[in-house]
């Protein structure tokens, strides 16, 4: 019986995988349970793994293609077992993947004369559900013919696939070799043999309609640059850089947002970290995990401020789950710590530093950067001493904290040197109002200033 | 005067299943059938024919029967009693038609019909009355067709000296000799049946083969196996000189460049049927005739004239029974409303010639195939290296796949030997599905049976044949 081996939705928010290393080949025998491939999502680079006993028969994605969650990667089977079925759906279900055998190669956009320049590279996402709109080409004359929108085959719409009632018979051998050999897609064929049935005729007609239809452009291959030439590189979206686009363009615009900024005066939770370090190493806590820990605190006692836009009511939470956003080469991952008010300063020291290790090297799982109630956004070892960060929907707030740095003040009348750090924090204004945001800096304040209250 | 949704003007193998496929799918149906139900299939034709060819191959089987453990002592061949069995047989399957046709409440009228126009059809009986019948959905003409001479040969039909299968059918004794004129299936039968009885046969066509219509290979083969048993294949031949007498009948064969006469004591014509069309009022009713002289149809079996269909040998070839048969089907479906109506495909309708060895046939010929410049590749099994034909001393024969060199369509299938009529069917289910020869070997066979060479000719028209 075979095993089909799928992009899996590996996250809830996952919409397409990346095929970055295959681990086994065609040929190598497999249990279930054994890793095939790594596979990088919208988050981290997450094992693909085997669902089933058999030797891995056939490879359907090369390394790097990415392909939408649920699209058939590879086939699990017994050695001698007919898997003939199944590649031909696949080869049906697969779109317009650039290499795929037997697509008409329509003509690539063709880059626009002068100059070192190449045209501009679609990632091999252009195939995926999310869908990017075109970039624009360089004004550059006539020469450069308009791509199309990558992922949308520009042809009439094709009609809708028949299901016949008995899966298994739904083409007959002949089409399906047929159909194979000419790069038909019999997701797309309607049949009309018994029982819906796709015969050799419908491929037939298929393949003629096929010739009469215009030639379109078909996604061109991805061009990866990191040549220095010419007058601009341009990066192909990593999965983390798509999903962070994506997820915040998704909170400006619809979010009233309105920013709280506070100063917190850093004495003592300074001389509290001198004093851990002395200790020792294993004592080591960080200014980022002060704030964590008394983020966690105020949170618990400020649950308005612990909340979530549901759209048609607000949601305001009991325990507190802070993210913490940590810079990773590609970009920005916010692993949570779960139940943090409930944790000591170490565990959350001890846990933040798990925690970003695991996202540095993309192992995070979803379990791990879901579920989040609140967030923080530490850019102070950058030397940033104040910026905005953009609120993670649905959450209602996240706050954003400069860097520890000397600063003349003005304590009772006098200029002198303190220790003070910057925080912002973005709110919801549908969840949250001016006054709510700062009573709860005013708590997050009496714990940061005061960090002998965190050891309570 | 009775009215039903369908009128079926005659009864042989077209009109009675589809009269039984019409009254399943609750259709009100009557059958005009002036003779016997089941028609020439059943009485002059299939039935009886294979009964004769059961008593021939025996009468094979017992002359080498000592090869075997047994000794037969001395025997006689009396065609006479084959040929009453064989009518036995005929009549007894005639019945079963009729009680087919009580169980369906199908109504027998039993006389001659003409169209009456307005979907009517105006029957004589028997007894000589005249009855009128109402059709409210459809007439369908099934009258078949009907023996024919060569009078253009100087064959005209006289049932004594030159005969046809109608007589042959009941004649009783074998002649000592006899030419037959025409080589189908019909003519090669007869020559294996007369010739197993004693008769020197003389087999006469016009074509370069017997069995025209099939692969010039399996004709040659069965040319080899006729003459190995003495009957004289002549083909290639014009006919001349035919002098007809009152015991005998002589001519002149003009073959390969040679001339020889030929004195038999009677001429059984076999070159073809004509469909019966007269007498039915068929110009009156608009019922329009191809240029072949059949009933001119759609593919879904309609005449040029409304609420009349036609079916069987009367619509035009190939004038097999099951074709026939099929189309009773399909027109019964077609006039039920059946959505899911599958319509003919003549594609995919197998040949059978009952004689020995037999062939059977579906698809295209290799000639065909290079008419049609398909790109083709021949697989070929022998039966001689079966080794249940070895078993059975049954080795002539062979089966020949010829299969499209880049998918591996099955164009064409041919099989001639013992038992070909029968396993020739799972590549008539192949086909049927549009199977691939890869999925014909796909399924096990059987060791030993003959159906294994099947799997093997197909592995051979892709390199790949284990027993050669």
């Amino acid at each position: 019986m075979a095993t089909k081996v799928v992009m899996e939705a590996l996250s809830p928010t996952m919409e397409e995988g990346r095929l970055v290393k295959w681990l086994k080949n065609e040929g190598d025998a497999v249990k279930s349970g054994d890793i095939l491939a790594e596979v990088e999502t919208d988050k981290a680079v997450m094992e693909l793994v085997a669902r089933g006993d058999g030797v891995v028969r056939k490879r359907l994605a090369n390394e790097g293609d990415a392909s939408p969650v649920g699209t058939l990667l590879a086939i699990i089977a017994a050695p001698d077992e007919d898997i003939d079925s199944i590649v031909a759906e696949a080869g049906a279900a697969a779109t317009a993947a650039p290499g795929a055998p037997g697509e008409p190669q329509g003509e690539a956009s063709t880059p626009p004369p002068g100059g070192g320049e190449t045209a501009p590279a679609r990632s091999a996402a252009a195939v995926a559900p999310v869908a990017l709109p075109a970039p624009p080409m360089p004004p550059r004359g006539a020469g450069a013919p308009r791509p199309q929108a990558p992922g949308q085959p520009a042809q009439p719409a094709p009609p809708p696939p028949q299901t016949g009632a008995n899966g298994r018979q739904r083409s007959s051998p002949l089409a399906r070799r047929l159909a194979s050999d000419r790069g038909i897609e019999l997701a797309l064929v309607r049949g009309s043999g018994p029982g819906g049935r796709i015969v050799k005729r419908d491929i037939e007609t298929a393949v003629a309609a096929a010739a009469a239809r215009p030639k379109t452009a078909a996604a061109p291959p991805v061009k990866r640059l990191i040549s220095r030439e010419g007058d601009y590189q341009d990066i192909p979206l990593t999965q983390i850089r798509k999903m962070i686009a994506r997820r915040l363009a998704e909170s400006l615009g619809p979010v009233p947002t309105f920013y709280l900024t506070a100063e917190f005066d850093m004495g003592r939770a300074s001389e509290m970290r001198a004093a851990f370090k002395e200790i020792g190493d294993d004592f080591k806590v960080s200014y980022n995990d002060i704030v964590l820990k008394a983020v966690a605190n105020a949170l618990a006692d400020h649950p308005e401020v612990n909340a979530h836009w549901m759209g048609d009511r607000i949601r305001h939470f009991n325990r507190v789950h802070v993210a913490m956003a940590v810079a990773v080469e590609e970009g920005l991952i916010t692993p949570v710590i779960f139940d943090a008010d409930r944790k000591t300063l170490s565990d959350i020291s001890r846990e933040a530093r798990q925690l970003a290790d695991l996202a540095r090297q993309r192992k995070l799982t979803p379990e791990q950067y879901t579920g989040a109630t609140f967030s923080v956004s530490n850019l102070g070892m950058l030397d940033i001493v104040e910026f905005t960060a953009i609120i993670n929907p649905p959450e209602a707030a996240i706050l954003a904290v400069g860097g520890v740095e000397a600063k003349p003040v003005v304590v009772d009348g006098n200029v002198v040197v303190r220790e003070r750090m910057r925080v912002t924090m973005s709110c919801d204004h549908r969840v949250v109002d001016g006054a709510t945001g700062a009573r709860f800096l005013q708590a997050l304040r009496r714990l940061i200033e005061n960090p002998l209250l965190l050891v309570l | 005067m009775s009215s039903y949704d369908v009128i079926f003007i005659g009864g042989g193998p077209a009109g009675y299943v589809g009269a039984i496929r019409a009254a399943q799918l609750g259709m009100s149906v009557a059958v005009v059938e002036r003779e016997g139900l089941g028609g020439t299939c059943v009485l002059w034709g299939c039935i009886p024919a294979k009964a004769l060819l059961e008593s021939a191959s025996l009468a094979s089987k017992v002359r080498k029967a000592a090869d075997f453990g047994i000794s037969v002592g001395e025997t006689k061949f009396d065609y006479g009693v084959a040929m009453k069995r064989s009518r036995a047989v005929a009549t007894q399957n005639s019945k079963g038609v009729e009680f087919l046709f009580k169980k369906h409440k199908i109504a027998w009228i039993k006389g001659t019909a003409k169209l009456a126009g307005k979907n009517s059809v105006s029957v004589k009986t028997a007894d000589g009355k005249e009855e009128k019948h109402d059709a409210k959905k459809a007439v369908v003409i099934s009258t078949g067709s009907r023996v024919k001479g060569l009078p253009q040969a100087g064959l005209e039909l006289n049932k004594k000296t030159v005969i046809s299968s109608d007589e042959a059918l009941i004649l009783e004794s074998a002649p000592k000799t006899m030419a037959i004129v025409g080589a189908g299936a019909v003519g090669c039968e007869f020559a294996d049946v007369f010739s197993a009885f004693g008769t020197q046969v003389t087999l006469i066509d016009i074509a370069p083969t017997i069995l025209p219509l099939e692969d010039a290979d399996c004709s040659a083969e069965l040319t080899k196996s006729f003459r190995k048993r003495k009957i004289d294949v002549v083909t290639g031949a014009k006919i001349g000189n035919v002098k007809v007498g009152a015991g005998s009948v002589s001519m002149t064969l003009d073959a390969g460049g040679k001339t020889q006469t030929l004195e038999v004591e009677q001429v059984l014509v076999a070159a073809g049927r004509a469909p019966n069309i007269e007498d039915l009022g068929l110009k009156e009713a608009g019922v329009q005739l191809t240029d072949q002289g059949f009933v001119k149809i759609n593919e879904r079996m309609e005449t040029t004239a409304k609420g009349i269909y036609a079916i069987g040998d009367v619509a035009g070839p190939p004038m097999l029974a099951h074709k026939g048969q099929r189309e009773g089907v399909v027109l019964a479906e077609l006039l039920a409303g059946d959505p899911h109506v599958r319509l003919m495909n003549y594609g995919n309708i197998p040949n059978a010639t009952y004689c020995h060895p037999e062939v059977a046939s579906v698809g295209l010929t290799e000639q065909q195939c290079k008419d049609k410049k398909l790109d083709y590749k021949v697989g070929r099994f022998p039966f001689s290296a079966s080794g249940r034909a070895r078993t059975s001393g049954e080795t002539e024969g062979f089966v020949k796949i010829i299969r499209d060199s880049k998918y591996g369509e099955i164009l064409g299938a041919h099989i001639i030997g013992s038992h070909a009529t029968e396993i020739l069917h799972e590549l008539v289910v192949a086909r049927a599905n549009e199977f691939t020869v890869d999925e014909v070997d796909l399924a096990i066979h059987a060791h030993p049976t003959l159906s294994e060479a099947v799997a093997e000719a197909c592995l051979d028209s892709l390199g790949k044949v284990i027993h050669l």
